[in-house]
C-alpha cells in the first residue's frame, strides 16, 4: 500500500540531570513487529513518546519517511497511531464521539465502516453510545486501540497493549498485532514475556544507559 | 590582571560621575568647567539627569537583551541563552526599581507628586509588571527546559506590546517628563539646555552605567552555567 | 480549517454537557456587578470611572473563564490524544474560536446587564463603542488563548494567569478605556481612527506571534 520506513539515530533524552538513555540508532525498513523492553523506569514509554513526536530528544532525531519521503510535522498525526495506559479519551463523550471527533481533527477520510468493523471486532458495538466514564479500564484500553487503528496508520505503537485486559482480551490483541503487522509497522513496547514473543526483534533499553564514557555497557 | 584594570577604571569612573554629579554647582552662567549652567523650570532637580537617565536606559537595554536571548534559546536550545536572558531579566528588574525610585523623588520635588501617570512612568510600571510575571512564570515550573522555553516564549510575546505603549500612550496621557511634546516648562533638555561640561558627565555616566550592568550581566550568566556544570559533575 | 472547525464542536459540546464554565462565568459576572453597585451605594460616581469599570469586569470575567480550554486538557490528560491527531494549528485554531465565541457571549451579557443597572453609562457614539468592543474583544481573546497554553504547561497554577496576561493585556486595555470614554463624550469616528487602528494591529500581531509560538508551546 504505502512504503513506511522509520529510521531513528543517536537518541538520547535527558530528564534535567537524569540520563534515561544514549545513542539508540534503530532503522525499520519493512513491516513487523518491532519490541522495546526494559525494568521499570527505564524509559520505554518515554522512547515511544519521542518516535510519535509528542517528546524532542535531547539528542539525535527521529525520521519517519513515506515512500522515500521525509514525513513533515503536520502528517505525523495522519501516519502514527498510539495506545496506552497513559493515553486519555473525553469522558464526558460516548466511544463513538470519541472516535469519530478524533477523525475529524485528524482530517483525511474517514470510513465508518471501518469504525463499525472495530467496535464490532473488539465487542464494542452495544455499548458505543455509553458514555465513556460508564466503562471499565478493560473497556477504555480497548477503546484506545480502536482510537489508535481508525485512521490505518503506517506505525502502529502500542505501550503495554494488554494491561487492564483479560486472558480473552489479550488474545483477541495478539490476533490484531499479528494480522496489522502483515502490512504495517508495529512497536510494542512492554516486559510481559507473551507480547515479547510476538517481535520479529527486540530492543533493551537497559543497554542504551552508559554515561558514553564506556561504563554500563 | 588586565579585567583589574578594567574594573578599577570602572570604579573610578563611576565614582567620578557620581561626585560630579552631584557636588558640581549649577550656575546661571558657567564660567568654570565645574559648573553646570541652570536649566529654567529644572534648576538643582536638573542633576538627576545624571543617574536617573543611565538607569532607565540600561533598564531598556536588559528588556531588549533579554528578549534577545530568548529568541535564540528557542532557536538552538542552549540553556547558556536561557541564563543570559534570565540574568538580564534580573538586573533589568533592579535598574527598573533604580529608575523608579529616582524618578518618583524627583517627581515630588518637580511636579508635586511622587507619581502621575506620565507616560514614561507608565511605561516604566508596564516593565516592572512584565519582569514580575516572567519571574512567577519561572518560578512556577520545575523543569529547567520546560522553564526555558515557556519564559522565553513569554518574553517574545511580552516584548512584541511594546510598540503599543509608544503608539497609545502620548494620545491618552499628558507627557511631563522634560523633554516631552506637551513640556511647556523646560523643552528639550538633552543637546539643548545641557552645555559642553554637563553632556560630557551625562554620557560619561551613560557609558559608565552602561559598562557596570554589562560586568554584572557577565558575572550573572557566567556563574549560573558554572552552578550548572557543577551540579551536573556531582550526580 | 474544518479539523479546527471539529474541535471547536467538541468543546462547545462538552461546555453544553458540563456546563462547567458557563456557569461559574455567569455568576462571576452577577457576583461582580453587585458588589461594585453595592460598594457605589448612593454615591453619584463620574461617567468615566463606569467605562473603566466595565474593562475591569471584562478582564477578570476573561481571566477567570478563558484559561479552562487548556487547563481541562492538560488536567484530565487528554492533551496527549489531542496531539496524536491533531496539527498544532488546528488546535490554536479551535481553542481560539471557542474563547472566541466565550468571550462574545459573557460580554453582551455584561454590556446588557451594565447599561441597565448603570445610570451614569451613556454612550454618545454607540457605533465607535460596538467597533472597539468588538475589536477588544478579539484582541483579548487571542491574547488569553496563548497565555492559556502557556499556563497550562506550567502546572496550571490559577493565580499565574492574570499576572501573566495583564501586563500583554495592558495596551489593549488603556485604549479600549479611552475609546470608551471617547465614545461617551461622543467622538465622531473619524477621530478616533487612530485608536481603532491600535486595536486592530494589536489583534494581527498577537494572532500572528501567537501561530509562530504555539508550536513551541504545544510540543513538550
Amino acid at each position: 500500500m504505502n512504503n513506511y520506513s522509520l529510521s531513528v539515530s543517536g537518541l538520547t533524552k535527558v530528564f534535567g540531570r537524569r540520563l534515561i538513555f544514549r545513542g539508540i540508532d534503530l532503522e525499520i525498513t519493512g513491516p513487523g513487529i518491532y519490541g522495546i523492553s526494559g525494568i521499570n523506569g527505564s524509559g520505554k514509554s518515554t522512547f515511544v513518546k519521542i518516535i510519535a513526536g509528542l517528546l524532542t530528544p535531547s539528542k539525535g532525531a527521529v525520521e519517519h519517511k513515506l515512500n522515500g519521503k521525509k514525513a513533515e510535522d503536520e502528517e505525523l498525526p495522519g501516519i502514527i497511531g498510539l495506545a496506552s495506559p497513559y493515553l486519555m479519551l473525553y469522558d464526558e463523550f460516548t466511544a463513538e464521539e470519541n472516535i469519530d471527533f478524533f477523525s475529524k481533527v485528524r482530517g483525511g477520510k474517514f470510513s465508518s465502516e471501518r469504525m463499525r468493523n472495530l467496535f464490532d471486532y473488539f465487542g464494542l458495538t452495544e455499548r458505543k453510545d455509553d458514555l465513556l466514564k460508564t466503562y471499565s479500564s478493560g473497556m477504555k484500553q480497548r477503546v484506545k486501540f480502536i482510537f489508535a487503528l481508525q485512521h490505518q496508520p503506517s506505525l502502529l505503537i502500542l505501550d503495554e497493549p494488554v494491561s487492564n485486559l483479560d486472558i480473552a482480551g489479550k488474545n483477541q490483541i495478539y490476533d490484531m498485532v499479528r494480522d496489522y503487522a502483515c502490512e504495517h509497522v508495529v512497536i510494542v513496547a512492554s516486559n510481559e514475556e507473551s507480547d515479547l514473543a510476538l517481535c520479529s526483534r527486540v530492543i533493551y533499553l537497559g543497554d542504551y544507559k552508559n554515561n558514553g564514557n564506556g561504563e554500563g555497557r | 590582571m588586565k579585567s583589574n584594570i578594567l574594573k578599577v577604571s570602572l570604579f573610578l569612573l563611576i565614582s567620578f560621575v557620581i561626585v560630579a554629579g552631584m557636588a558640581f554647582p549649577i550656575v546661571e552662567k558657567p564660567a568654570h568647567w565645574y559648573e553646570f549652567p541652570l536649566i529654567p523650570g529644572l534648576e538643582e532637580n536638573a542633576k538627576i539627569v545624571f543617574f536617573h537617565v543611565p538607569t532607565s536606559w540600561v533598564s531598556v537595554i536588559a528588556f531588549f537583551m533579554s528578549t534577545v536571548f530568548s529568541i535564540m534559546y528557542l532557536r538552538k536550545k542552549r540553556i547558556e541563552d536561557d541564563y543570559k536572558a534570565y540574568t538580564a531579566a534580573q538586573l533589568g528588574m533592579i535598574f527598573t526599581i533604580l529608575a523608579t525610585v529616582t524618578g518618583a523623588i524627583w517627581a515630588k520635588f518637580a511636579w508635586g507628586a511622587f507619581w502621575s501617570w506620565d507616560p514614561r512612568q507608565t511605561s516604566i510600571f508596564a516593565l516592572m509588571l512584565i519582569y514580575g510575571a516572567y519571574f512567577a512564570l519561572r518560578s512556577a515550573i520545575e523543569d529547567d527546559e520546560k522553564r526555558a522555553k515557556l519564559s522565553s516564549v513569554y518574553s517574545i510575546i511580552s516584548f512584541i506590546t511594546v510598540p503599543f505603549f509608544v503608539f497609545i500612550m502620548p494620545r491618552i496621557m499628558r507627557g511631563l517628563h522634560p523633554g516631552s511634546a506637551d513640556d511647556s516648562h523646560s523643552g528639550p533638555v538633552v543637546n539643548f539646555k545641557m552645555d559642553q561640561n554637563m553632556l560630557l558627565i551625562f554620557y560619561l555616566s551613560l557609558f559608565g552605567f552602561t559598562v557596570l550592568y554589562y560586568w554584572m550581566w557577565s558575572v550573572g550568566h557566567k556563574s549560573l552555567t558554572l552552578k550548572e556544570k557543577v551540579q551536573k559533575s556531582y550526580n | 480549517m474544518k479539523q479546527a472547525i471539529a474541535l471547536f464542536r467538541k468543546d462547545l459540546s462538552s461546555e453544553i454537557r458540563t456546563r462547567y464554565a458557563i456557569n461559574s462565568l455567569l455568576m462571576f459576572i452577577i457576583v461582580t456587578i453587585s458588589v461594585i453597585l453595592y460598594a457605589i451605594g448612593q454615591e453619584k460616581i463620574s461617567d468615566y470611572l463606569t467605562g473603566g469599570l466595565l474593562w475591569v469586569i471584562v478582564f477578570f470575567t476573561a481571566m477567570s473563564g478563558l484559561s479552562r480550554t487548556f487547563v481541562s486538557e492538560e488536567e484530565r490528560g487528554t492533551v496527549m490524544a489531542l496531539q496524536l491527531s491533531a496539527t498544532p494549528e488546528t488546535v490554536l485554531s479551535g481553542k481560539f474560536m471557542f474563547n472566541l465565541v466565550l468571550m462574545f457571549s459573557m460580554n453582551i451579557i455584561i454590556l446588557v446587564l451594565y447599561s441597565l443597572l448603570f445610570e451614569a453609562f451613556v454612550l454618545k457614539n454607540l457605533s465607535l463603542f460596538l467597533a472597539a468592543y468588538l475589536l477588544g474583544n478579539i484582541g483579548i481573546a487571542s491574547a488569553s488563548t496563548v497565555i492559556a497554553a502557556i499556563i497550562s504547561k506550567a502546572g496550571s497554577k490559577g493565580t499565574l494567569y492574570p499576572v501573566l496576561a495583564f501586563p500583554i493585556l495592558l495596551p489593549l486595555m488603556l485604549t479600549l478605556i479611552e475609546t470608551t470614554k471617547m465614545s461617551m463624550d461622543g467622538t465622531p469616528f473619524d477621530e478616533s481612527l487612530v485608536e481603532l487602528a491600535v486595536l486592530g494591529s494589536y489583534n494581527v500581531v498577537m494572532i500572528a506571534a501567537s501561530y509562530l509560538l504555539f508550536d513551541i508551546i504545544w510540543k513538550d
